[in-house]
């Protein structure tokens, strides 16, 4: 049977942006690990996090989304390459960073998927949720790792 | 995460979404509504009342799941969604493709 996924905490003092807990994990690209992850994230968020509501949906989705983007399209679903979960968070922030194993997108061309010629596509819609789930979204230069930010006062 | 499946008196065929719908189980709904609508089952309803959120690949399996119904003549419509799940489908402008409910019985009552 297949071990529980597991993460790496790390506290820090005096952090920037009272991101003072690190958690880390890393999954193999397996899409019926995905509850799993977020899960195992949202448990760590929801006791810390000012806003349980926030956790408990928007980010959920935006993980969920992120982690089937990063196995399915960033990965190709290629079990030999995994997907690292970074989380800093702290009472009224959380950057939460999703990075794959593939060459990365180009995330600045992607269609509107709710023009009435996308709307009835089955796929298409992930980032357009993530950008309208989570207050700040950051990629870096290759495209292959994606950066969710919350914040609540 | 656990879906079932209960067909009513007016032939309505309810399935019910326990938990999540997403990129992990979609592919379960996706087969027990074809089975059915392959069965000669033509109405469907999507029960959300005891369901936490749904993400994008959830939302594209109800898209293709309503055209293949309704390219046999059928309707699916959804209900039970709380304000977040209501929130998807207005962001995503998906809520002007289902019929969407309150509850299951005002569903059941307008099929």
């Amino acid at each position: 049977m297949r071990p529980a996924l597991s993460a790496d905490v790390r506290t820090y003092e005096q952090a920037a942006e009272g991101l003072e807990v690190e958690l880390r994990l890393r999954l193999p690209s397996d899409l019926a690990l995905v509850e799993e992850a977020v899960d195992l994230v949202a448990r760590h968020l929801e006791a810390s996090f000012i806003d349980r509501h926030l956790i408990r949906f928007n980010l959920r989705v935006a993980l969920t989304e992120a982690l089937a983007n990063a196995i399915y399209y960033g990965n190709v679903q290629d079990a030999t390459k995994g997907v690292a979960i970074r989380v800093l968070f702290g009472r009224h922030a959380v950057h939460l960073e999703v990075t794959d194993e593939g060459g990365g997108f180009d995330y600045r061309f992607l269609p509107d998927p709710t023009l009435p010629e996308t709307r009835m596509l089955s796929s298409g819609r992930g980032l357009f949720l993530i950008r309208n789930l989570v207050d700040e979204v950051r990629f870096n230069s290759t495209g292959n790792s994606i950066c969710m930010i919350l914040r609540r006062d | 995460m656990t879906f079932s499946v209960r067909k009513e008196s007016n032939g309505v065929v309810v399935v019910s979404v326990d938990g999540q719908l997403i990129v992990g189980n979609r592919q379960e709904l996706k087969q027990r509504i074809i089975d059915a609508l392959e069965a000669g089952d033509r109405k469907f309803l999507v029960d959300f009342t005891r369901t936490g959120y749904i993400d994008s690949s959830g939302l594209g399996v109800l898209v293709s799941l309503s055209k293949k119904i309704r390219d046999q003549g059928g309707d699916l419509r959804l209900a039970g969604l709380n304000e977040d799940l209501k929130t998807l489908f207005e962001l995503t402008k998906l809520d002007t493709l289902f019929g969407i409910s309150d509850s299951p019985d005002e569903a059941l009552t307008g099929f």
